[in-house]
C-alpha cells in the first residue's frame, strides 16, 4: 500500500466541520416533536373543548406537551387540525 | 472483552444497526442517527451547494424530518447514507430553484457537485475509521482539523499541557493511519 499523506489526511478530516449545535439538537428532538404533536391531534380529535382552545392558544397547547412552540410547529398543528 | 475494546479501541454500531433500533422507536438511536450525518448533511448543503445559512438549515432539518417520516421505506438500511445524500441533493436544487424563481430568473444555475460529493464520501469514511480509535484520539484530530481549535484551546479543554498537543495529535494520526491500512483507504488518502 502507498505510505499516507498526513497533510492529505488533515485535508480530509478538515472537511467535515460539526453542523451547529442548535441545529442537531433540534433534529435529534424530531420524534418528541412529532409524539407531542400526535398527542394534542388525538386529544381535539376526542374533545371539541380542547380542540377550540388548542385553535385559539395553539402555542400554550403546545407547551403544556413539552414541545416548543416555533412558528414553522404552530403552523404545522394548525394543518393536521385541519384535516 | 473482544481484542478491540481491550486495545482501546472502540467498536461502532453499523449504520444498519442504528436504522433497525430508530425504527423499532428508540430515542437514542436516532440521536445517535442524527449525530453520526449531520455533517454529513450540513456540508453538502454548505460546502457543496453553497446555501446561505437559513436556507442550509431549513434543508437540514427538512432532511431529518423527511429521513424519520420515511425511514420505513429505506429497502436497504445500510444504505442511509447514499440516500441521505440523494435527499439532501434534492432539497438543495428544490431550495436554490425556488431561490430563483422568487428573484425572477429564467434558468436556475444547478452547481455540478459530483467532485464535492466524492470528497465528502471520503471524509465520511474516513471520520468512520476515526471513530474506531481511543475517544482521546479522536477528540483531538476532530478538534484540531475539523473544528479549527488551537493548541491553547485543545489544551484547555482536555486539561493537556499545550506543548504536548502536536505529539499527541501526530501520534493519533500514526494511529489513524494504521486504522486504515486494513481498510484500504489509503491508496485514496495517499
Amino acid at each position: 500500500m502507498t505510505a499516507f499523506n498526513e497533510e492529505k489526511l488533515a485535508e480530509i478530516l478538515s472537511a467535515l466541520p460539526p453542523a451547529p449545535e442548535a441545529w442537531v439538537r433540534a433534529a435529534q428532538e424530531l420524534p418528541l416533536l412529532q409524539q407531542g404533536l400526535a398527542q394534542i391531534v388525538e386529544r381535539a380529535d376526542a374533545d371539541e373543548d380542547y380542540r377550540r382552545r388548542v385553535v385559539e392558544n395553539p402555542e400554550a397547547a403546545l407547551e403544556e406537551a413539552d414541545v416548543v412552540a416555533h412558528a414553522e410547529t404552530v403552523e404545522i398543528l394548525r394543518r393536521r387540525l385541519d384535516k | 472483552m473482544d481484542a478491540g475494546h481491550a486495545m482501546g479501541m472502540r467498536v461502532e454500531p453499523t449504520d444498519a444497526q442504528i436504522v433497525a433500533r430508530c425504527r423499532s422507536g428508540d430515542h437514542e438511536a436516532w440521536n445517535e442517527l442524527v449525530e453520526r450525518f449531520s455533517r454529513y448533511v450540513y456540508a453538502i448543503a454548505v460546502q457543496a451547494f453553497n446555501l446561505s445559512g437559513p436556507d442550509a438549515e431549513d434543508v437540514f432539518q427538512e432532511v431529518f424530518a423527511r429521513a424519520y417520516q420515511h425511514l420505513n421505506k429505506l429497502r436497504d438500511d445500510e444504505a442511509i447514507r447514499p440516500w441521505l445524500a440523494q435527499l439532501t441533493r434534492r432539497l438543495c436544487i428544490d431550495r436554490l430553484r425556488a431561490a430563483s424563481a422568487e428573484q425572477l430568473e429564467d434558468e436556475v444555475e444547478i452547481p455540478d457537485v459530483d467532485d464535492a460529493m466524492g470528497r465528502l464520501d471520503e471524509s465520511m469514511a474516513l471520520h468512520e475509521a476515526l471513530a474506531t480509535l481511543p475517544e482521546s484520539c479522536q477528540e483531538i484530530l476532530d478538534r484540531f482539523f475539523a473544528r479549527d481549535e488551537s493548541y491553547r484551546t485543545i489544551g484547555d479543554a482536555l486539561d493537556l499541557p499545550s506543548g504536548t498537543i502536536a505529539s499527541r495529535i501526530s501520534r493519533c494520526l500514526t494511529k489513524l493511519r494504521s486504522e486504515l491500512e486494513g481498510r484500504n483507504l489509503g491508496a485514496q488518502a495517499s
